[in-house]
């Protein structure tokens, strides 16, 4: 019998199994499933920010040829607001119906769907719905969205104010600053983002008059969330009548998290014409209506000690929802973000106050990072300020703050219990791939030349693995965030997985084979992951918030060791033994000790299925199924650093070099998680210098599409590097902090460092375009004429 | 997209017959920027007349001191040519600055010309260089021909055939481009030929393509970087939009002439 040491895939990076289908243009999106009979629904949506609709008049386009129905607010009886999941105290929740009845209250709102043989028709025919508007006062800036402006945009809540929430204790924060050498105070402002993933949002909804069941197919990171909140909060539909599929999805980065008007409409629909119905977004209704991400505006001070350590923190937040309460819109600007103003320093006393406001904007949502890159931007400028108020180092007053190594538990200022940190260790490790002191000595000789070299650096602290369900309930989240993980063996011994988990370009098909070889020392080829289909999997919760590998795949762990477990039992009948005396190894199980008497692992399989000469009491079958519920977030770290060039005559902003140390505890694919850090990067590179919703005053998005919204590419980003230090999380059985946002949170306010470094000014506004540094530089030049 | 006809015409006679008798009728030459603008519905022509398989309008040739190319060219054939990289090097420079690999393979220079977005490089090229725009009617001076935000000098039944380049004794072209279009923020073109000069600048003028006489008039001196110095242009005429304001555009095209006349030698 071969007893040959089978490798361990954990901790290797092994291509990705998805990849050849995905780049040979074969794998299966929603726009791909195509079934007979199909209808094509066209939304008319709102041209203005704030209007009245006084009459939608849908004679003439129920006319055009190749109609088969036209929908508005009206016609939906019976149907519910779209849920708001998180609920914070005094939450004025506004109706969010999925068709607009009384007022449209954002550019893109939908108010009439019409529904036709092909899109081509659906469209001729959307243009002769008329809708008469009484456009009414808007606002969409938010630092102005409360009562100083005229437009008043939902009935339940005055003054546009959506929350008004804190944390922290402010009275400490005043002792701090009467007692502090230093209190720098800054405004910041973190701009609005659209997520932009390559393939847009789209659904196809199939309603079987016969049997009665729905079938949605919908770009979702969280097949079980859409179709819990859908059915059962909106339509009003038994859940087990609805199945949801969210097959391949192409990038999704939070936008797909979300319940959306469209999937509940053509879900709804389905059930009126008896037909399919199909929707797939043109980019144009991407970015009008996909959540935005971040938009803050925020006033804050941070006391410094003489010898540069930070006494305080003050921080007053507008964070702005946009016209309606996304999904999980009111958790990100508080619990995930005003919790992590402690950062990854000793920060004796934080208050943070935040103010939810409503626009006549698209509403904002979670978008990679969620609340975190707004913590990190804000901590790390406000040390810059510090330093340059001290005139210290900037690497000199970041070590003088860092938390101290600990491995079981550190309670910050603001709630959260960090799991385990060694903040310095990641900062030197990266001073070093630097090489700092030659870093500063180029740059000034740079300078010298004339050319002017920045150097920027950032620290950030992630909480990930969302969450333990017991503290996001009594935080207002209105699900639980654990994960369920199945594992079916077959008779032969080939193993289907089946996880909550939703891979949406995170390579879970990859990963999760590596852990299950490993466990059960069995080739990746004879296991299959699937995932995304409520009709296959266990209930689960999905992918955001960086908790695929820490909670679901602990789940899969979990349902592992239970199969072998079993196996165990069958196989210390086969080999007449005890079960105690039975171990695994190499993919069969064996007497301890005596690895020649053994049985395969298919051989065990074939009895559970076969079971012949099986154990008294013990139930046929090998089939195991777990939900874990973790004890605590994870808390990944690390530091980045930017060095770019500035040209001086344009303010063009030249990215020479970027590096980063990040620590996502254990690995289970360096290749897959260097490819997520660089992503993250370069997501975060593109907030730093290139995107930006832009709104005008009537709310009208500027940025409608990608000739005016600029995404990062290739040739923005220098060759990055990236490493690692490895601190295992206590959190989870497998050690894993998790890794899917640590580049969008970490990389903006590098960018920013460096860039205000090279030109010597203190406030630069993202994105830092050409034309933003520019007139920085002109600022700063005035400065030192009038000096 | 709307329905729409297309016609497939084999002469230029036959497709300026077809613009003149159809209504709504649009050329194609290339597409891009007609058929984004067709696909968002924002323009509906009844008919396309596709000039690509239209004899004759394609190709590149030096003829005498003049370089002529063929209106159906497209960019990434000016951009390869080795017949332009040896005469015009700038020209060549342009037309690999043109959008990405799919848009310098469809694009042509006579659709580019005969669209005058403010924002394109071509017009700078012909505007810089004083090409002549040869059309099936009428030859037409660079300086004649374009009247504003895609406005040209252009009958409506009239079809540009070819655009002609006269051999200068230097030239460049620098490009600022918007990071997201990748069009030009604003695009900067000089020339010498003899003692004319030609600074052309393209996407700062709210009313498309211009000359900055005092430039030329400075460089007429004496062709070199020092004779701009002190130089600038008024914001006052510029385009301002989210991704420049005017007096941002004005700086630019002082710093671009400036380059582009370093780079020209």
């Amino acid at each position: 019998m071969a007893t040959a040491t089978i490798e361990r895939l954990i901790g290797k990076s092994i291509k990705r199994r998805e990849d050849p289908r995905f780049i040979t243009g074969r794998g299966t999106y929603v726009d791909d499933v195509k079934l007979p009979g199909t209808t094509h629904a066209v939304f008319v949506r709102s041209p203005h920010a704030h209007a009245r609709i006084k009459k939608i008049d849908t004679t003439a386009a129920a006319k055009h040829p190749g109609v088969v129905a036209i929908f508005t607010g009206k016609d939906m009886t019976g149907v519910n607001s779209l849920p708001c999941g998180w609920l914070l105290p005094d939450l004025k929740v506004p109706p969010h119906m999925p068709l607009a009845s009384d007022a449209a209250r954002y550019v893109g709102d939908p108010v009439a769907v019409v529904i036709a043989e092909t899109e081509d028709a659906a469209l001729d025919a959307a243009d002769k719905v008329k809708v008469t508007w009484d456009v009414l006062p808007a606002v969409s800036a938010t630092d102005k969205a409360d009562a100083r402006t005229s437009a008043q945009i939902h009935e339940v809540a005055p003054s546009n104010v959506a929350f008004k929430w804190q944390i922290g204790d402010a009275g400490a924060v005043d002792t701090a600053f009467r007692n502090a050498a230093r209190v720098v105070k800054k405004k910041i402002v973190n701009q609005r983002l659209v997520a932009n993933p390559m393939e847009p949002r789209a659904c196809l909804a199939r309603y079987d008059a016969a049997t009665g069941d729905l079938t949605l197919w919908v770009t979702s990171q969280n097949p079980h969330v859409h179709r819990l909140l859908m059915a059962a909060f909106v339509l009003g539909i038994p859940e087990q009548k609805v199945r949801v599929i969210a097959p391949d999805v192409g990038g999704a980065f939070g936008s797909k998290i979300f319940l959306y008007n469209e999937e509940t409409i053509c879900s709804w629909a389905t059930r009126q014409i008896k037909r399919p119905v199909r929707w797939t977004s043109t980019r144009r209704e991407a970015f009008q209506t996909d959540a935005h991400g971040r938009d803050h505006v925020t006033e804050a001070e941070m006391g410094f000690a003489a010898d540069g350590k930070i006494v305080g923190l003050r921080v007053k937040t507008i964070a702005n929802m946009g016209a309606y309460l996304s999904t999980f819109a009111p958790a990100v600007p508080t619990y995930l973000y005003a919790t992590l103003l402690n950062g990854v320093y000793t920060i004796p006393a934080i208050h943070a106050h935040v103010t939810g406001v409503f626009t006549n904007t698209t509403p904002v949502d979670a978008y990679r990072g969620a609340g975190r890159p707004e913590a990190a931007y804000l901590l790390e400028r406000m040390i810059e300020a510090g330093a340059a108020a001290l005139k210290m180092d900037t690497v000199e007053i970041r070590r003088k703050n860092f938390i101290p190594k600990f491995d079981n538990g550190f309670q910050t200022q603001v709630a959260l219990n960090y799991d385990s940190g060694n903040y310095a260790a990641a900062f030197d490790k990266l001073l070093r791939m630097l090489d700092y002191r030659k870093a500063r000595s180029d740059q000034e000789a740079a300078r010298k030349q004339g050319r002017f070299l920045g150097i920027g650096f950032s620290t950030y602290i992630e909480a990930c693995s969302i969450a333990p369900s017991k503290v996001v309930g009594s935080l207002g989240a209105q699900a639980g965030l654990y994960e369920s993980g199945k594992v079916r063996v077959h008779p032969t011994g080939g193993v289907t997985v089946y996880t909550g988990s939703h891979s949406h370009g995170q390579g879970h098909e990859t990963t999760f084979s590596q852990l299950v070889a490993d466990e059960l020392g069995i080739p990746m080829e004879q296991i299959e992951i699937v995932h995304g289909d409520t009709g296959a999997i266990p209930f689960g919760m999905g992918t955001y918030g960086s908790r695929s590998a820490s909670v679901g795949g602990t789940a899969l762990l979990m349902s592992l060791n239970k199969i072998k477990e079993k196996g165990k039992k069958i196989a210390a009948h086969l080999l007449e033994a005890s079960p105690g005396d039975i171990e695994y190894a190499n993919g069969q199980f064996q007497v301890k000790g005596f690895p020649g008497k053994a049985v395969p692992f298919g051989q065990v399989a074939l009895t559970a299925y076969v079971p012949h000469k099986y154990p008294e009491g013990l139930e046929p079958g090998l089939e195991e199924t777990s939900f874990y519920d973790p004890s605590n977030f994870c808390f990944p770290f690390g530091a980045h650093a930017c060095v770019v060039e500035v040209d001086r005559d344009t303010g063009q902003v030249k990215v020479l070099r970027y590096l980063a140390v990040d620590d996502v505890g254990n690995v289970m694919n360096p290749m897959i998680v260097d490819g997520m850090v660089h992503g993250g990067i370069a997501q975060g590179v593109g907030q730093a210098l290139l995107e930006g919703a832009v709104y005008d005053k009537d709310g009208q998005l500027v940025t409608g599409s990608l000739m005016d919204y600029c995404m990062p590419r290739a040739d923005n980003l220098p060759v990055l590097k990236v490493d690692m230090t490895k601190t295992a999380s206590p959190s989870n059985p497998l050690g894993i902090k998790g890794c899917g946002e640590a580049g969008a949170i970490a990389a903006p306010v590098a960018v920013i460092n460096a860039i205000t470094d090279a030109i010597g000014s203190e406030d630069l506004a993202m994105p830092a375009t050409a034309q933003t540094v520019w007139q920085a530089l002109q600022k700063a030049n005035n400065r030192r004429e009038a000096a | 997209m709307y329905a729409f006809t297309q016609h497939r015409p084999a002469t230029v006679r036959q497709a300026a017959s077809l613009l003149a008798k159809q209504e709504e009728a649009k050329l194609l030459a290339g597409g891009h920027t007609l058929i984004p603008t067709m696909k968002l519905r924002l323009a509906g022509p009844k008919h396309l007349i596709d000039l690509s398989k239209v004899e004759g309008l394609t190709g590149i040739e030096m003829r005498g001191r003049s370089l002529i190319v063929g209106a159906m060219t497209p960019h990434v054939e000016v951009q390869t040519s080795p017949v332009v990289k040896e005469n015009f090097p700038a020209l060549a420079e342009l037309a690999g600055k043109i959008g990405d690999p799919a848009v310098r393979h469809r694009g042509t220079i006579g659709g580019s010309i005969a669209n005058n977005d403010p924002n394109a490089d071509y017009p700078a090229a012909a505007l810089g260089l004083g090409a002549t725009i040869i059309t099936n009617k009428r030859r037409i001076p660079a300086d004649e021909f374009f009247k504003g935000l895609f406005e040209t000098a252009l009958e409506p039944d009239e079809i540009i055939t070819k655009v002609q380049f006269p051999k200068v004794n230097k030239a460049a072209y620098v490009k600022f481009p918007n990071p997201a279009s990748r069009y030009a923020l604003v695009g900067v073109f000089v020339s010498k030929r003899g003692s004319e000069i030609r600074v052309a600048v393209t996407g700062a003028g709210a009313n498309g393509v211009f000359r900055v006489s005092a430039f030329e008039q400075a460089l007429k001196k004496r062709f070199g970087v020092k004779s701009l110095e002190g130089l600038s242009v008024p914001a006052d005429g510029m385009a301002s939009d989210i991704h420049g304001s005017a007096e941002y555009r004005a700086h630019l095209i002082g710093v671009l002439a400036r380059r582009a006349v370093a780079a020209a030698g």
